[in-house]
């Protein structure tokens, strides 16, 4: 018999077993191109295994045979479980249960004082209420929001999406041509077109400090363009409502007389001064002010980054604040979100100098992480709104999804903000205390 | 921010010293700069494998307004200075006796007897590349053209020609070519593309001559391959054209400083003689310091240091900063600004600097004693109690995006648009963000189809801000606060939101009063709004109309609010207009939002399988008063 031939009649993948087990037993031989018998009778050992696990359920010889058998798929293992049922102590004929729960009735008929009482088990989990859910993001707004609250901030009014270029960037002296005002990082508004004018006196102001420079500072000497200026557009950061607040705060200054002016930030309290002096009464009332709202930025989207996100900003703004009131204050700020080592590198920002960015320690990835920037806003943004010199101001951000997404152990923004998150993970989200 | 990768080895022997990473990383974080990466390990790594490997180059983060520092030559003089291993050096304008002719917003130099190396001249165009990317707003202002002198022949005359009248061989090429020609020529080159736009449609090109008629460079796109400078040029010529004289002298400033050091004697640059069209003469570049006067006071009362006007002086030169203490006035110290810092437009940039030198990290903690009295927004509040009372009840918060396309806006909810409500935006990525949103309903639509494998029923809600257009604001728009919910089931359950809505009215006290009950002082009520005939100047128009199309007809109601009587300022709500109010005998009531089930043809085009009823409305009327500076008003 050929090879060929006896793939015909068993099969292709017997024959290849059962040639290769032949040879190897010295059953069969090679002659031509044939295939010939060599002793007369065999001894088919695995037949014989075969039959005594079909009898016995194991095999006398031992695990390592079994396993073979197995890896030829000849045989299959599997479990079995048999009871052996006795009379117990409690044994009875009567059908009744044991009681599951105290009821209602049972206290009524006295019942519960003979029922027997089915075994709890306190392993298993409790029924999960059906309960409503707060959103994981606006739960840590809330913290932060509360931080502010404590410390004696108000919260600002920042329900403008739409800005124009003027409160967004002139008046925070960003130059006209400063790489943030590009179509590639800023959505600008087709429809409105353009937007109403300022205030014309402190819209020359602003315009003459850019162009030509005032208050001790040489400006920076560009061409100013009215247009670029009245461009309507999507907030990139709610700084542009600070400096609108700001520029109320200065009202007085500007000898405009404000209804209902005394009542502002104090609740009609005297105003406090800075550093215990007496109030030279020019008018000027500290504030604390912060925001947490949405801003907007033209970005493409990805794991980190998301067209629209929240901003947390504070501002502080008094007479004779320092540098070292803004370290101090950003430490103990920091300290009440839990973030205990806090370092300060400084940076760059067209509206604040100095300008620096806070940087703490994270302990998980054992380096320091950015976790915010902060400054003293410049001459050339608070003179033109009418403050005098000495009325500093102090501004801080950070993004309020940084911090969440590393309090829920988040790696992607887009399932902590739009659409695209799980309603199970809301309703899983865990309480944030800081 | 711009970053910088320099030569760690250069770098090392610039500075004198060799730092480890941690020691580089924390004079770069104290000087404002940041260490994003060093390449030492991985060469390491390529070189054990064989690989072919760079030298090991810092990858340096700089602030954007420090164009000083975009190059090894800049960064190295700065540190070196900080360190107080050097002083900052000044630069010199050498006079040769020849002159130049060129036109306005020009700017031009010469560096002599410069003696290039591989590492050298790379590091000389990479400059000129991110000043380009950076102050140059990508050739938009500024453009930098470097020639090899000696193959050129003064004087220089800057020109603007006709397209065609244009005709030289463009560096590395070998034919001639006319503007229009380049034009076509670079349409299709990756790098030089992006800048044709600048002058392609102007009448005529910029263009630069030699005494000869050959050309130097077409800014702020090509140089001529002729002038072209290699690492073997001695003698460079820097031309710097710019619609900006400000930032035409910046860049040709830290261009011909930064490169002076290679010089045969180095900080020494060839000023230009240049005739401008009036006929007046002006040297190029300006390299003259600026003199600014800053106060040791200023600079304690801005940071909370005690320092005399000396110790201030100190500080102030290790920041490449030129202090001179004043003899009449303790106080008083006169600050020379070299020509490098442009960035130094006030006092507050002195004192700044002068903390960076100090420390920030060394700075005393103080607290400002600053006493203010705490408080939430009115609207923050008002939206925080919904939020709360609806999470009570068993409602999840979503929290979709304002931005969204306008077919989900309109279109999807059977509306159409008016043109009067939405604000577009002009310059979108893609077409998720084409309009602001005037409801919430989409971006809940959008939640549910997202979240199909949630078990039934969802019942999901959001307080956020929708935008309207509104021409008589500054801004020409307002935000206003909705609250919406949506439910979703097997049964489309109308009366499931109306329990939901009734509980919201029910925490803010607002009184369920039947809709034909004029008498009644304050309260809400509903109508259906199929059929109901509506004129209105509209408080959220865009829900309304004579039929709700969003809707399952007959399963729509308008919701109404009667203000009570010491709240309903004429000037806070739109109000039914005056004839319709005749006509229909209804009095100051104000449109509150809408209710009903969605249109199967709204759930067919969000992807929806089962029946959805919404509810939104506004929350701004329920605004509790608070202090002045706390309300809306703009």
């Amino acid at each position: 018999m050929s090879p060929l031939q006896l793939e015909k009649e068993v099969g292709d993948a017997t024959a290849k077993v059962g040639q290769g087990n032949a040879f190897k037993q010295k059953w069969i031989a090679r002659e031509g191109d044939g295939l010939v018998k060599a002793v007369n009778s065999i001894k088919d050992v695995t037949q014989l295994d075969l039959q005594e696990i079909e009898s016995t359920g194991d095999l006398k010889s031992g695990e390592k045979l079994l396993a073979d058998l197995r890896k030829r798929k000849l045989v299959v293992q599997r479990k079995g479980q048999w009871f052996t049922v006795q009379k117990g102590a409690n044994f009875t004929t009567s059908t009744a249960k044991p009681e599951t729960d105290l009821t209602a009735d049972m206290l009524t008929s006295g019942a519960w004082k003979t029922s027997t009482f089915k075994k709890y088990n306190f392993e298993a989990e409790g029924i999960p209420p059906a309960g409503g859910a707060l959103h994981p993001l606006l739960k840590v707004r809330e913290e932060i929001r509360n931080i502010f609250l404590e410390m004696g901030f108000a919260e600002m009014p920042t329900s403008t999406y739409v800005e124009s270029a003027f409160w967004c960037f002139d008046a925070l002296f960003v130059p006209q041509q400063h790489p943030a005002r590009d179509l590639q990082d800023t959505f600008y508004i087709s429809d409105p077109v353009k937007s109403l004018p300022p205030e014309p006196a402190y819209y020359k102001r602003v315009a003459t400090v850019h162009e030509h420079g005032d208050y001790g500072s040489a400006g920076y000497r560009a061409p100013w363009s009215h247009e670029e200026s009245s461009k309507l557009l999507l907030r990139t950061h709610t700084t542009a409502s600070s400096a609108h607040m700001l520029y109320k705060l200065a009202a007085r200054y500007r000898g405009e007389a404000v209804e209902g002016d005394e009542k502002e930030f104090t609740h009609g309290a005297k105003s406090t001064t800075a550093h215990g002096e007496s109030s030279s009464n020019d008018g000027f009332r500290p504030a604390k002010l912060f925001s947490i709202d949405r801003v907007f930025r033209n970005e493409t989207m990805d794991a980190t980054h998301l067209a629209e996100f929240h901003q947390v900003e504070g501002v502080v703004a008094d007479k004779g604040l320092t540098l070292a009131d803004l370290i101090g204050f950003m430490r103990v700020f920091f300290k009440k979100m839990g973030i205990e080592n806090v370092r300060f590198k400084p940076a760059y920002n067209p509206y604040t100098e100095p300008s620096l960015e806070i940087f703490a320690f994270h302990p998980m990835l054992s380096k320091w992480v950015e976790v915010g920037n902060s400054g003293m806003f410049r001459p050339e943004m608070l003179e033109p709104m009418g403050f005098p010199k000495d009325v500093r101001v102090h501004g801080w951000g950070l993004s309020l999804e940084r911090p969440t997404m590393i309090r829920y152990g988040i790696n992607n923004i887009r399932t902590l903000l739009g659409h695209k998150v799980s309603i199970e993970g809301i309703e899983n989200s865990a309480a944030v205390m800081f | 921010m711009p970053t910088v990768a320099v030569d760690k080895v250069d770098l090392w022997e610039r500075l004198g010293q060799e730092f480890s990473s941690e020691e580089f990383d924390a004079l770069c974080f104290e000087y404002g700069l940041e260490l994003d990466e060093d390449t030492t390990a991985e060469v390491e790594e390529a070189k054990k494998k064989g690989l072919p490997a760079q030298r090991p180059q810092l990858k340096i983060e700089i602030p954007a307004n420090r164009y000083d520092l975009l190059c090894i030559e800049g960064i190295s003089r700065a540190l070196q200075v900080f360190l107080r291993k050097t002083e900052t050096p000044r630069y010199k304008l050498v006079y040769p006796p020849r002159t130049k002719k060129i036109r306005p917003l020009f700017a031009c130099a010469i560096l002599r007897n410069v003696k290039f190396t591989p590492r050298s001249y790379a590091s000389f165009i990479d400059l000129q590349d991110k000043l380009h990317q950076n102050i140059c707003r990508r050739r938009q202002l500024v453009a930098i053209g470097t020639h090899d002198l000696d193959t050129l022949k003064g004087p220089f005359r800057y020109e603007a020609r006709a397209p065609k009248d244009v005709k030289f061989v463009p560096l590395n090429k070998h034919e001639e070519y006319t503007g229009e020609e380049l034009m076509a020529l670079y349409e299709s080159d990756k790098q030089l593309s992006r800048y044709l736009p600048i002058i392609r449609d102007s009448s005529v090109y910029p263009i630069i001559y030699d005494a000869e008629d050959r050309v130097l460079s077409m800014p702020p796109i090509i140089n001529s391959d002729h002038s072209k400078i290699t690492l073997n040029t001695t003698n460079v010529f820097i031309d710097v054209t710019a619609t900006d004289q400000t930032k035409l002298d910046i860049v040709a400033n830290i261009v011909t400083t930064m490169f002076s050091e290679y010089c045969a004697e180095p900080f020494t640059i060839e000023p230009v003689k240049m005739i401008l069209p009036d006929g007046s003469t002006k040297i190029s570049p300006d390299l003259s310091e600026r003199r600014m006067l800053a106060h040791a006071s200023y600079v304690n009362a801005c940071t909370g240091l005690s320092l005399n006007s000396d110790q201030v002086s100190v500080l102030l030169s290790r920041m490449s900063l030129f202090p001179t203490t004043s003899k009449s006035n303790p106080d008083e110290i006169e600050v020379s600004i070299p020509a490098t810092r442009p960035d130094i437009f006030h006092e507050c940039d002195i004192m700044e600097d002068a903390a960076i030198a100090y420390g920030f990290n060394n700075l005393p903690h103080t607290f400002p004693p600053t006493t203010t009295v705490g408080q939430p927004s009115a609207i923050n509040k008002l939206s925080d109690s919904i939020r709360l009372e609806w999470a009570l009840a068993g409602w999840v918060e979503v929290l979709p995006l304002t931005l969204c396309s306008h077919e989900e806006n309109f279109a999807f909810l059977n509306h159409v648009d008016d043109n009067e409500t939405a604000v577009k935006i002009a310059n979108p990525k893609t077409l998720e963000f084409q309009v602001v949103r005037t409801t919430l309903i989409p971006g809940l639509l959008k939640t549910i189809r997202e979240n199909r494998s949630h078990p039934l029923p969802l019942k999901i809600f959001e307080t956020g801000d929708v935008v309207f257009k509104d021409t008589t604001r500054e801004r020409q728009a307002r935000n206003e606060r909705h609250a919406a919910a949506v439910w979703c089931n097997r049964t489309a359950g109308f009366e499931i939101v109306h329990g939901v809505f009734d509980r919201a009215m029910k925490m803010l006290e607002i009184p369920r009063i039947s809709n034909a009950d004029s008498k009644a002082e304050t309260g809400y009520y509903m109508k259906e709004t199929s059929g109901v005939y509506i004129l209105l100047g509209g408080y959220s128009l865009s829900l309304i109309s004579s039929q709700d199309p969003m809707f399952f007809p007959g399963r729509a109601a308008t919701i109404y609010y009667r203000a009570p009587p010491s709240k309903r300022k004429a000037s806070t709500f739109q109000h039914l207009k005056q004839d319709a109010k005749a006509a229909l005998h209804i009095n100051d009531d104000i449109v509150l939002g809408t209710l009903g089930i969605l249109h199967p043809s709204v759930l067919e085009k969000f992807d929806i399988q089962y029946p959805c009823s919404a509810v939104e409305f506004t929350l701004d009327p329920f605004k509790k008063e608070m202090q002045k500076i706390w309300t809306n008003d703009e």
